[in-house]
């Protein structure tokens, strides 16, 4: 069936329904060439409808080891070729059948590229995705669909977990953190437990944690002040490291100020500069929100890394206090993996001791 | 200002003479490179051998030396121009050599140059095999195991530590013989066997055989701060098996998932970290299909074809951001050219699939063998990009010219079932024509292709959904949807119409009336996430938006590139393309070029105003021109592929800038050239057009013997012989042509005289010829593969002047607007026409160099209307220069096995080189030394010639033995030189089982061999003299196969004995200074 995403500018890009499935959300679009399945099970992207400007998708299906959240929170997807056989010894599953399963409104043959240069000169937008023949009234009920604010809620862990180690104690804030930010602080040696959103500061530090861990997750970080109050609490008590969402809720905690973005930073190739040795490391980044430079003159943060495509902050650290943050994805899952370091990093914070090179 | 600021100067190494897996990629790279260097304030010296290209264009370098790359003309121009640094990472691995052995030799050290980017020890770790292998082990990169062993023991306990299969490869045999994959301890044993007895030392190399992996390849960058990115990834659509240059690669990878992808980008980047490379570097990959398990195969630390087609592919200008970074630049500090607002520090994001496919010689070679494998056969490549794979393989096929529009060669359609059954375990030039076959006629599933073929599935169900849309415009009516089924699966209007039964027009019009049109989309390194400012597009049915914005009011004019690279038509046409661009552009016109070849100049996106990545067919032209809506069409720097679209432009009422369509006819048309030569009077050698053997005899008898004999139309290559008497004929006749009367053969007279070619530009009233060039080899060795001299050393006065006169005659007869070129044979002082092409022609950058004549630039202003008085140039011959320049041609013999070194009227040659100086034998030893020649100063000749030609050879014999060469020769030959008085030892042929000339050959005993081609003389005969020549290209010792050549190399010996040979200038000391166009 034939059908359209239609944004709040007005502007239409027509292709064909996978599903039935209508949608609201925030349309963005991530330039990775791989990885869609990371990017679809990223929890990050909830209720977002996600555009791939890569335009051949589904090339060698679905597996779960690829999974990086118990589920896909995506609102929509619109990419272009949807292919359905895939090829490679991993696949598990189709893409179509896994699109079906998980609920995901999908609309394919899309000229993606056209939707990118749109939202890149108008900035990201609502948008929906209907049946080419939807009435005015169906297109504006759905339009009117409100963008949901309440996102961590929604992909935190309903309980905490326990990933158990012999290393040091870390406390993880779940935020909608991505598997492998799990993944790795475990490979490091470290004894996880996971914590939801709203877990208050005094029962975190009533599990007697090592370090802290704030992780990746959805929408404006001005929407969790709750989470902004216990962060605050925590800053300074244990070794810190956030990582996205986790990154600008320590930035508001200390002070400073966050702002949207036009059109996000989404993709596997953003550079960044590590100012504090000059060199630039490609990463694999996700946000539409960031921190805002000016406000942080008067604080205790130094800034550690920019992005060297348009100077915004990529990385900061506490001037006296063991307390480090990144906007991008070390862990990548998708992209590429050249940021693990600041695993290491970490784990000096925790332990004093020197990791990998 | 560099980086580094002890940098003034800095000299530049060109690739050389394009051969077989070098190249006009490095033309490209060079260029780059000596503009990114110019930029920078540098003084840039350049050194290339090549005179085709753009690099070697005056206002490229500030001193442009066109000399041998040889470590002595080196020296001499490091002695001369004492540059503080030297950028050989862009010159090919022929660049990359000369620069190892100036440092080994101490040459670098010595003049304090030093070497920028890539050190040396960083070279050695990826070029020797047993450093590399150390350095991978050390970074715990895998290389496939292998192991050399000298008995079938060792081998079995090998193969008992790693497993199977194996390659065995014999050590020090030629082509291979005597190797074999084993895949079980049996298999092993018998090829082990035979490997040892065949092997000179007795020695196998045994590797583990990752042969069906699938092929995988990464361009990284790394500057000197240590930052390392990657550019592109390219996956070959042939397994590991297949050079990747004679493979079909798409980029980026198709089925890689993220995990596999990055973590061969993590391998990447770790191997040029610790080779500590500084620029561009490729690094190769075989990973498992059904695992994680992958191996290191191939490391290049510099840039390569590769590095062109990611740079083309991804808009990154891989060689600019090199040269930058041999300066000292760090990649955040240098600019992203295309988006002028990020830095080059960054990943492209590509939003289309790019192919790229290879284009093979086969047409010319008939003989060849068409097996792909280790060693690389294709002259050059064609890309494309599209939104998907099925449009950017159907226009890499488009744009090959080879006679196919879809993936189906009429051959195949007489094969029965077996036949292309069998034929999918062939891997050859046509595989993926006989899969398309196969599954059209549904006799092989994918699974079952993919086990025969080892393709990914992915791969194939693409083929199949092309083939199974052809199937339903055979059998249903199109409407509107199966029509953009079609465009959207790449198909042509000319498939579609084959397909249908309808016409190509038919079917252009019906679509145009479905409003089914292609959309431009852009080329922008970055998937539209930033603006850019590249002018660089492609085509999509696959689309909802056109983002070409075409509302400039500025004259616009399409110049149409010449495609790929292939024997007859090299990087020569590209360099014109370009020139032509740069002349629109400086008149105030937007030139807007069309070419699908990524090894290019032409296809840079700075060099144009907007640069179309697309095939060179009348569809996708006209679908550009509908678009852009320009003035006209330019045809005539576009060598051949250009103007056979001429006459299609014009019909669809394309105006054509230039000589006319009709005029182009005039002179390709045999019957109305005649015509043409009747009317100005011009002579051309007596010929005769027959449609059956008794004619052609009795036409042949007419004219006289020698006579020349070819097909009217081309079979496949085998066309020109010269024959000489009855039975010849007739054999040829018989062999090499199918005479019909719709097919005539054409029969001219053979005169055994001098090949005079002239290049003119002409207004149609008034001409000017920029100079005469002389061919050292007589009538019969096609012009490419001739040695060609500027200024004539030998014509007289009144053969110049009656050159002159034709030509303007001709220019006018023929109404020419801008180049032309004329091939003139003088016998007896008497001169006649052989042929005419009104378009650029192969010699137009050689002369341009030479004589200072920007022949381009002015030919683009008389093709836009202008006349030469206008213009301000003096009519005529232009006063030869007081130097002298040699073009000689380059061969690939040596990656080509089973192809006959002879020359003869077919071309053969892949490349040039030229040699300039004020001596004429110097400016011959320089050329023949770089095109590779290693003339010897004394040792021993042998002479093998046919009987025809014993009467001069004796000469020749008696002149090579007074300067103290010893000389061994067949029977015959020694027969004949014997009865100078000289001394002579007999060789036996090999035929004849006596002292073998092989053997002698092989044992470095005979230092360059006389062989002329013998025919009907039996077959044993031509089968020795056949052996005999590849011999010497497998050992590399100067076999001459025409006396002529053989003349001007006693030339260059007598030469060497009285002066010095190495000696160079620069073009601009020759020619005066430059200026600046580009």
């Amino acid at each position: 069936m034939k059908g359209k995403l239609i944004l709040e500018d007005g502007s239409v890009f027509t292709g064909d329904l996978l599903n039935e499935y209508k949608a609201t959300g925030e349309v963005v679009f991530n330039t990775g060439m791989t990885g869609y399945q990371e990017i679809l099970t990223d929890p990050s992207y909830c209720s977002q409808i996600v555009t791939l400007t890569f335009p051949l998708i589904g090339n060698y299906g679905v597996a779960d080891k690829f999974m990086q959240s118990r589920e896909s929170f995506v609102n929509g997807f619109i990419i272009g070729e949807l292919c359905d056989e895939g090829s490679n010894w991993q696949k598990e599953n189709e893409l179509a059948k896994f699109l079906n399963d998980q609920k995901i409104p999908c609309l394919y043959n899309v000229d993606t590229r056209a939707v990118t240069r749109t939202i890149r000169s108008q900035g990201c937008m609502k948008g929906i995705i209907v049946s080419e023949d939807a009435s005015q009234e169906e297109i504006d009920k759905l339009m009117a669909v409100p963008i949901k604010l309440d996102v961590v809620a929604e992909v935190t862990t309903p309980e905490t977990y326990v990933m158990d180690n012999d290393g040091p104690h870390v406390v993880v804030m779940d935020f909608g953190i991505k598997q492998n930010i799990l993944n790795s602080l475990h490979n490091l040696g470290c004894k996880l437990t996971v914590v939801p959103a709203d877990t208050k500061a005094d029962e975190i530090m009533a599990m007697n944690p090592d370090g802290i861990f704030l992780s990746n997750g959805p929408g404006d970080p001005k929407d969790v002040p709750e989470v902004i109050e216990e962060v605050k609490k925590l800053i300074g008590k244990k070794p810190m490291f956030g990582i996205c969402l986790g990154h600008q809720l320590i930035s508001l905690a200390l002070g400073a100020n966050t702002y949207k973005l036009k059109f996000g930073h989404r993709g596997s190739n953003q550079p960044v500069k590590n100012l504090l040795n000059g060199r630039v490391h490609i990463s694999s980044q996700n946000h539409g929100y960031a921190v805002e430079e000016a406000s942080l003159k008067e604080l205790p943060l130094e800034i550690t890394h920019i992005n060297v495509n348009d100077g915004t902050v990529e990385g900061m650290r506490h001037t006296s206090l063991p307390l480090f943050s990144v906007q991008y994805h070390p862990e990548a899952s998708p992209g590429p993996d050249d940021n693990m370091y600041l695993f290491d990093q970490f784990w000096t914070l925790l332990t004093g001791e020197t990791k990998g090179e | 200002m560099p980086k580094k600021e002890n940098l003034k100067k800095v000299i530049v190494i060109g690739s050389g003479p394009i051969i077989i897996g070098q190249a006009a990629e490095f033309d490209y790279a060079g260029s780059q490179a000596c503009r990114a260097l110019k930029e920078e304030g540098l003084e840039v010296v350049l050194v290339n051998s090549n005179p085709a290209t753009i690099m070697t264009d005056k206002h490229m370098a500030d001193r442009v030396y066109i000399e041998p790359l040889t470590v002595e003309f080196m020296e001499h121009i490091i002695s001369k121009e004492k540059p503080d640094g030297l950028l050989a990472t862009l010159g090919g691995q022929a660049g990359l050599n000369l620069a190892v052995q100036l440092s080994e030799q101490g040459i670098l050290e010595k003049y304090n140059v030093e070497l920028l980017g890539t050190s040396l020890k960083a070279i050695e770790q990826a070029e020797d095999r047993e450093l590399f292998k150390e350095t991978m082990n050390k970074l715990g990169e895998p290389i496939p195991e292998s192991t050399i062993v000298e008995d079938v023991e060792s081998a079995v306990q090998f193969a008992n530590e790693i497993g199977y299969p194996l390659i065995v490869r014999p050590a020090y045999t030629m082509g291979g013989t005597g190797g074999g994959i084993a895949d079980n301890e049996e298999e092993l044993v018998d090829i082990v066997i035979k490997g040892l007895k065949y092997s000179m030392i007795g020695q196998v190399l045994i590797e583990r055989s990752v042969a069906g992996w699938k092929e995988i390849e990464y361009e990284v960058m790394r500057d000197g701060n240590d930052n390392c990115i990657t550019i592109c990834n390219m996956e070959n659509f042939d397994p590991v098996g297949v050079h990747t240059g004679d493979s079909i690669v798409v980029a980026p990878s198709q089925t890689l998932t993220d995990h596999e992808y990055q973590m061969l980008r993590s391998a990447s980047i770790r191997i040029i970290r610790e080779l500590g490379i500084e620029g561009g570097c490729n690094a190769q990959y075989a990973l498992d299909p059904n695992s994680n398990q992958y191996y290191v195969i191939e490391v290049n630390p510099r840039v390569s074809r590769s590095s062109a087609l990611a740079s083309k592919a991804t808009g990154y200008p891989i060689a600019k951001v090199s040269a930058k970074i041999a300066i000292g630049y760090s990649l955040d500090e240098i600019t992203n050219a295309v988006t002028q607002k990020t830095k080059a520090c960054f990943e492209p994001a590509l939003d289309y699939c790019v192919v790229k496919f290879p284009r093979w010689p086969f047409d010319k070679f008939v003989y060849a063998d068409k097996t792909l494998g280790t060693q690389m056969k294709a002259t050059g490549e064609v890309m494309s990009i599209d939104r998907n794979f099925e449009g950017a393989i159907l226009k890499a096929v488009r744009s090959l010219e080879i006679g196919v529009h879809r993936l189906h060669m009429e051959d195949m359609d007489a094969w029965d079932d077996e036949k292309v059954i069998k034929a999918l375990s062939k891997c050859n030039d046509e595989r993926l024509f006989v899969i398309a076959e196969a599954m059209r006629r549904g006799i092989v599933d994918v699974d079952g292709i993919h086990s025969i073929t080892k393709i990914d599935k992915w791969f194939l169900r693409k083929i199949k959904k092309i083939t199974d849309l052809e199937l339903r415009i055979q059998n249903e009516q199109i409407t509107p949807s199966l029509m953009l089924a079609a465009k959207d699966v790449g198909l042509a209007d000319r498939s579609i119409a084959e397909l249908a039964g309808k016409t190509t027009d038919e079917i252009r019009t019906l679509r145009k009336t479905m409003n089914i049109l292609p959309c431009y989309k852009m080329v922008d390194t970055c998937a539209a996430e930033f603006e850019a400012a590249t002018p660089y597009y492609y085509s999509t049915f696959h689309a909802q938006e056109d983002e070409v914005d075409t509302s400039s009011k500025r004259r616009k004019v399409l110049v149409l590139g010449s495609g790929p690279i292939r024997i007859g038509q090299g990087v020569e046409f590209d360099y014109c393309s370009v020139h032509s661009v740069w002349a629109l552009r400086q008149m105030g016109i937007e030139a807007i070029i069309v070419n699908n070849n990524p090894e290019t100049v032409s296809t840079d996106f700075d060099i144009s105003d907007r640069l179309y990545f697309e095939p060179l067919t009348s569809e996708d032209v006209l679908n550009i021109i509908d678009k852009e809506k320009p003035e006209g069409v330019i045809v005539q720097f576009g060598g051949q592929t250009a103007i056979n679209l001429a006459e299609d432009l014009s019909k669809a009422g394309v105006k054509i800038f230039g000589t006319s369509v009709n005029d182009i006819d005039r002179a390709e048309d045999r019957e109305r050239f005649d015509e043409v030569l009747t009317q100005t009077g011009i002579p051309r050698p007596q010929g005769i057009s027959v449609t059956n053997l008794e004619d052609a005899i009795k036409g042949a008898a007419e004219i006289g013997y020698p006579v020349m004999v070819r097909p009217s139309y081309v079979l496949g290559g085998r066309a020109m012989e010269i024959v000489y008497n009855e039975e010849e004929l007739i054999d040829y006749m018989g062999r090499a042509v199918k005479v019909t009367p719709e097919h005539p053969v054409l029969v001219d007279r053979y005169m055994q005289g001098t090949e005079v070619e002239v290049d003119a530009i002409s207004d149609g009233v008034d001409v000017i010829i920029p100079g005469i060039m002389e061919h050292i080899e007589r009538a019969g060795v096609h012009s490419g593969d001739s040695i060609a001299v500027y200024p004539p050393q030998t014509l007289p006065q009144k053969v110049k002047y009656t050159i002159v006169d034709y030509t303007k005659r001709l220019a006018v007869g023929l109404h020419v607007k801008g180049l032309m070129n004329i091939q003139y044979v003088v016998a007896n002082d008497e001169v006649f026409v052989i042929e005419v092409n009104p378009r650029s022609s192969r010699t137009v950058p050689f002369l341009s160099k030479v004589t200072d004549v920007q022949m381009v630039d002015i030919a683009t202003q008389i093709a836009m209307g202008s006349t030469i008085k206008e213009l301000g140039f003096k009519p005529g011959l232009v006063s030869p220069k007081h130097y002298v320049a040699v073009k000689a041609p380059v061969f690939s013999f040596n990656k080509m096995a089973d192809v006959d070194i002879s020359l003869g009227p077919e071309m053969k040659s892949t490349g040039e080189v030229m040699g300039i100086d004020y001596h004429y034998n110097r400016a011959l030893y320089k050329a023949m030394t770089g095109a590779g020649m290693n003339i010897p100063v004394n040792g021993t000749i042998l002479f093998t010639v046919a009987n025809k030609d014993k009467d001069e050879m004796k000469q020749l014999a008696k002149a090579f033995s007074e300067l103290g060469f010893k000389l061994v020769a067949t029977a015959g030959s020694a027969k004949a030189i014997k009865s100078m008085g000289i001394d002579v030892e007999v060789v036996g042929k090999m035929h004849e089982r006596s002292v073998d000339i092989i053997q002698q050959i092989k044992k470095g005993r005979i230092h360059m061999v006389i062989n002329t081609m013998t025919q009907n003389q039996g077959k044993s005969v031509v089968h020795d003299g056949f052996k005999i020549r590849r011999a010497t290209v497998e050992h590399a010792i100067p076999c001459l196969t025409s006396l002529d050549t053989a003349w001007e190399v006693l030339n260059v010996l007598e030469f060497m004995r009285e002066r010095r040979l190495v000696y160079s200038l620069a073009i601009q000391d020759y020619v005066g200074g430059g200026y600046d166009l580009a």
